[in-house]
């Protein structure tokens, strides 16, 4: 079967929505991935965007941006981004999904700013990641694998994962929530009980080896490490009905 | 004082040099970027940028010169990543930026609306976005249990530049689609300059009163400006201009090739009808609205 690494990727991210979970689904790949979740294993999900739009079914037609004029028509609602902020800090929030330039050893997201050769190179900010990655029951970030993009450890935390290890988010006072899965372009990473990351299945033409010497840091591999499935049919017709000139996912 | 200006003579009135100015709070929605073009030609300097997600408007404000601070969640160009010239203004100290997050842009703007000096949050702790920022500030809370969150400063923009479906002369103002931060801008506020896609007579605002976002009394100024949130959409009146955002990407890697796009777009021309000159009408009619899709009436009557 034929799959590009973004349908891949799109697909492994729309399997962590579970059926009638309140999802907070974010920019970019995870656009997709919800869409494809509505469309497939789970139809009663909802969706909250930061702009203050809540979605019980998918757009029509492919977005770029949250506010995109599609995901406004026939939305559940439309109103501030405090309302959904304010659902997202109550608790109501099962899933968040976020994307970073660098994901650490625990889970800490950096998107504001990297060492570069020449010094700080400054990156586009939180957003509402750092909301999302603090409040959510549980959060999924989107990364490219590399020893760069997953270093040991993050020299800004935009959005806490699990800090330096277990208790770290009870410590600081975030009220519950934490890394449930990184999904990489070589793997999916999950987290043990002392908050570091673990190799959990590697993408189907990638080996543990690879993974392992891509990441910045010592990665764990798990006790029955499985290959990361591929996108069935309907996950596949899902993301190209609605990607259908390949833009997130070619 | 009539309040319907034109848009040199609202910025020219409303947006001095120095001020804090909150713009882009629909998030990818409504975007101003009319008034943001009007004060680059008029080389407004040392101003605070106020807003959560801006698309690209910060950056062209910035690279223009226009900006000595940023208070932001994001800057960037959404659908295509970075942004260039906020990217090497930051890098070269330029321009400072007090990180913030969505939430917390929303918070501080909210405890300005309801004059209080911040609210409290659950947000980002643990993170190191609150770490040398003034914006917050670690407190107990003084109930059982006593715990532990953090305090989002209040912020109050000399101005906040919204763009809408329509308003009044008066400046009651229907918008719909999605809000974002924009009604805690508004209300948190010294002065508001309402842009409008149409002005409208005060009987079709007073027809749907749950529609009016913006009441006219918090308004300074009411300016209509057809197509001038474009390249971002305007629910029902245009659609995202994609490709300008992909262009604008392709074409401002270097200073010199955002003098150029500049120049093309904001300062060789007069205002936003010439802009739209130089769209052409092609492009224009491209994303004008292509099935509508109006709501049900609603029986206000009794």
């Amino acid at each position: 079967m034929n799959f590009t690494l973004g349908e891949l990727m799109v697909a492994a991210a729309a399997r962590e929505i579970r059926d009638g979970e309140v999802v907070f689904v974010g920019m970019r790949l995870p656009l997709i991935a919800f869409v494809v979740a509505k469309r497939t294993h789970a139809p009663n999900c909802v969706g909250l965007f930061e702009n203050g739009v809540i979605r019980t079914k998918p757009a029509p037609e492919l977005i770029y941006t949250m506010a995109d004029p599609p995901n406004l028509l026939h939305a559940t609602q439309c109103l501030d981004m405090m309302g959904v902020m304010g659902l997202l800090q109550s608790g109501r929030v099962d899933l968040g999904f976020l994307g970073a330039a660098e994901v650490d050893r625990c889970g800490n997201l950096n998107s504001t700013q990297v060492q570069g050769k020449n010094g700080l190179l400054r990156l586009p900010g939180s957003g509402g990641a750092c909301d999302i990655a603090s409040l959510a029951r549980r959060f999924v970030a989107m990364i490219e694998h590399s020893p760069h993009r997953l270093p040991q450890r993050v020299s800004y935390i935009t959005s806490p994962g699990n800090g330096d290890g277990k208790g770290f988010r009870r410590r600081a006072g975030l009220p519950r929530g934490g890394p449930a899965a990184i999904i990489t372009t070589k793997a999916v990473l999950r987290f043990g009980e002392d908050g570091e990351a673990y190799l959990y299945s590697h993408h189907p033409g990638v080996s543990v080896d690879d993974v392992v010497g891509s990441t910045g840091w010592k990665l764990r591999v798990g006790d029955e490490v499985q290959e990361t499935p591929v996108p069935s049919q309907g996950e596949l017709r899902a993301i190209r009905e609605y990607d259908t000139q390949g833009f997130w996912t070619s | 004082m009539p309040k319907l200006l034109s848009m040199h003579d609202a910025i020219a009135e409303f947006v001095p040099d120095g001020s804090s100015v909150a713009v882009g709070l629909q998030l990818e929605q409504m975007i101003p970027f009319a008034a943001g073009h009007e004060i680059i030609r008029q080389k407004r300097r040392e101003l605070r940028l106020i807003g959560p997600i801006s698309d690209c408007l910060f950056d062209q404000l910035i690279g223009a010169g226009c900006v000595k601070d940023v208070v932001a969640a994001w800057v960037g160009n959404v659908m295509m990543g970075q942004a260039y010239n906020f990217r090497r203004a930051v890098e070269a100290g330029e321009v400072r930026v007090f990180n913030m997050t969505n939430f917390t842009i929303a918070l501080g703007l909210q405890a300005g609306a309801m004059g209080l000096p911040f609210l409290p949050t659950r947000t980002a702790m643990g993170s190191d976005v609150p770490k040398g920022n003034h914006f917050f500030y670690q407190i107990i809370s003084p109930f059982e249990p006593k715990e532990m969150l953090l305090a989002v400063r209040a912020i109050v923009p000399d101005v906040t530049i919204v763009h809408v479906q329509r308003a009044d002369e008066e400046g009651n103002a229907h918008c719909w689609g999605n809000f974002g931060v924009m009604l805690e801008a508004v209300r948190a506020a010294r002065k508001v300059i309402v842009i409008a896609e149409e002005i409208v007579s005060p009987e079709i605002i007073a027809s749907d009163p749950n529609r009016t976002m913006i009441p006219g009394f918090l308004v300074s100024a009411v300016v209509r400006e057809p197509f001038g949130a474009h390249p971002s959409p305007v629910q029902g009146y245009y659609s995202r201009d994609n490709d300008f955002f992909r262009q604008y990407h392709a074409e401002t890697k270097t200073p010199d090739e955002y003098g150029r796009w500049r120049a093309e777009w904001v300062d060789g021309l007069k205002s936003r009808a010439e802009y739209l000159e130089r769209l052409g009408h092609p492009r224009i009619d491209a994303l004008k609205v292509k099935k509508h899709a109006f709501s049900a009436p609603a029986d206000y009557g009794y």
